[in-house]
């Protein structure tokens, strides 16, 4: 794929690359939500059923986790054919950890002819993070090839190989990931424009909490023209609790929380502070569940009102993991809701 | 270098314990250099065994031997008649030794008395760490002389993933971040434009993924007899 290639010359002829409804928003200047959904460690249909209903008419767009954090749950196709029959349009998310390049292509496929329109390419946490660290993992190829592959399918009607597809060939709208606060962090913006070159056609970010070091990213990512050629959505998740903010602050890599929020959270449990576990009745301890999550939720709601306003980013990208319920009032909040609808 | 480490001893006299005549036999290679399974180790090895099994009321014999090179069927045959006395050997080369006492000797029982690790260095006294994974197509052109093959965890080839975080992998604070280590030779020899390209997926074939390798080099065979 050569660089000059705009996004017009590689449409289909409908205009689109792929025409799902979050490459239709994002193309008509709308600032997109895209939210997350994970599947659950059992073959249950009705959980996704569940928290789809609670993220319909929320979002553009409904990541599908691929067996996020290395835990074993529902494929991410299956959940996502599943979301797709709720009425949600789902992301699949695929990665590098379990599939070989046979497998990926074939997975492509079968997503594709399922009805899946939009794919995020991402390397995947290594296996020593779940709950089979005695797996052996793939990586046959890493994320930026596995965006080249999914565009070469879509663009050049080749499989990895070079053989030609023999038929209908996958038309995706290819997303990745980025870590802006990463190491090392001033290759960062650069790692992007790989991906970008590569084929990404949007990009979902890692959750920003600091919005001053997202912005300084965000001018690299300027000064390299990128935000002209690809959607850049924000991630974005709601804090819990100051435990959960704590950890995050200290234990995950790439996440950056600035000790302002901290003490946000901190002043919301303030009632309860100083208190032992014992003298806080089962009534104290889900009100003061509640004022966290309402903290939680506003502090989100207002990152999004910063991101917002930074050049060059499309949109946010949600992450209420396992708390799917918070994304309603996140979009509401932030004045997003209703989502557009864009024939 | 081969680096091995030596199994523990409850599992060495698992594998040996049907055993009446015991042969250790040490390396005076890789292993040797590693302190898993040369000469000194074998003799420590076969003394702590004569003491267990004593101790256990089922006192085994065992004698012990180090070869220059257990890859090398010359330095195997200088041991054919101790092997042929032992009910069984003990093999303290690294996994090819082990197998090339079971090829040259086909009527003798063969078992490991160490585990190959991984094929390293020593970075300091009593460290040893892995550089390379033989993969058959060698990129370290490319990435500064720093493999990312064997160093980074997801073998990637394009850039440090997003678990990279003060240097470190997500996998562990212990294990440095290859690509980090990568991007920091790079741009300190002002070579980064290599980091910007975008590599292709890599061949495996030419890893083990292609199947058991070999090479032939017809240039140093020796003439067939029919010649």
């Amino acid at each position: 794929m050569s660089d000059q290639t705009t996004l017009e010359q590689k449409a289909h002829s409908n205009g689109y690359l792929a025409g799902s409804n979050l490459e239709r928003v994002l193309r008509a200047g709308h600032f997109a939500v895209t939210a997350e959904l994970g599947p659950p460690q059992s073959a249950d249909a009705q959980v996704i059923r569940q928290k789809a209903a609670l993220l319909r008419g929320y979002c553009d767009a409904v990541n599908i986790t691929d067996n996020q954090t290395a835990i074993v749950r529902m494929s991410s196709i299956g959940a996502a054919a599943i979301a797709l029959q709720e009425g949600l349009e789902p992301v699949m998310q695929m990665t590098c950890r379990d599939r070989n390049r046979l497998a990926m292509q074939s997975d492509l496929l079968g997503a594709y002819a399922l009805g899946l329109r939009n794919v995020l390419c991402l390397t995947g946490d290594h296996q020593s993070f779940g709950n089979h660290p005695q797996a052996k993992n793939v990586f046959d190829m890493d994320s930026i090839q596995l965006i080249h592959m999914v565009a070469a399918m879509r663009d050049e009607h080749v499989f990895e190989c070079g053989d030609p597809l023999k038929g209908a060939e996958p038309r995706f709208f290819i997303g990745a990931a980025a870590a802006p606060f990463a190491g090392p962090v001033e290759f960062r913006p650069y790692r992007l424009g790989k991906k970008v070159k590569a084929g990404a056609n949007f990009i979902q970010t890692q959750l920003v909490y600091d919005v001053e070091a997202f912005s300084k990213f965000m001018e690299k990512v300027r000064a390299l023209g990128l935000h002209e050629q690809t959607f850049i959505l924000a991630g974005v998740g709601p804090l819990k609790s100051p435990t959960m903010a704590r950890y995050m602050q200290q234990q995950v890599p790439g996440i950056l929380v600035p000790d302002a929020l901290i003490e946000r959270m901190e002043a919301a449990g303030a009632p309860w502070a100083g208190k032992k576990k014992e003298e806080l009745t089962k009534e104290d301890k889900k009100a003061r569940t509640v004022a966290w999550q309402q903290e939680g939720i506003q502090i989100c709601i207002e990152l999004i009102q910063q991101l917002r306003q930074i050049k060059g980013v499309s949109g946010v990208h949600i992450m209420a993991i396992e708390w799917e319920e918070a994304v309603k009032p996140i979009v509401e909040g932030a004045g997003l809701y209703p989502r557009p609808q864009v024939n | 270098m081969i680096v091995a480490e030596q199994k523990p001893l409850q599992e060495i006299k698992a594998l040996i314990s049907n055993a009446q005549n015991v042969l250790v036999v040490g390396c005076g290679t890789c292993v040797t250099v590693c302190f898993a399974g040369g000469e000194r180790e074998a003799a420590i090895l076969a003394a702590s065994l004569r003491m267990s099994t004593r101790l256990d009321g089922k006192p085994q014999e065992i004698r012990h031997e180090t070869v220059q090179r257990q890859c090398e069927w010359e330095y195997l045959d200088q041991i054919a008649e101790l092997v042929q006395q032992a009910d069984i050997v003990l093999s303290l080369g690294c996994g090819i030794g082990v197998q090339a006492i079971a090829e040259h000797f086909p009527q003798k029982w063969v078992v490991p008395g160490l585990n190959t690790t991984f094929l390293g260095l020593p970075s300091e006294q009593g460290v040893w760490v892995e550089r390379c994974a033989a993969c058959g197509d060698c990129i370290l052109g490319l990435t500064g002389g720093i493999c990312p093959i064997a160093r980074c965890s997801k073998s990637l080839l394009n850039g440090p993933c997003g678990g990279s975080e003060d240097g470190h992998c997500e996998i562990s604070p212990d294990t440095p971040c290859a690509w980090q280590l990568i991007y920091d030779r790079l741009l300190s020899m002002d070579k980064l434009h290599l980091l910007m390209e975008i590599q292709p997926p890599k061949n495996w074939r030419t890893s083990r993924d292609g199947g058991p390798r070999k090479i032939v080099r017809e240039d140093l065979r020796l003439p067939t007899k029919e010649e």
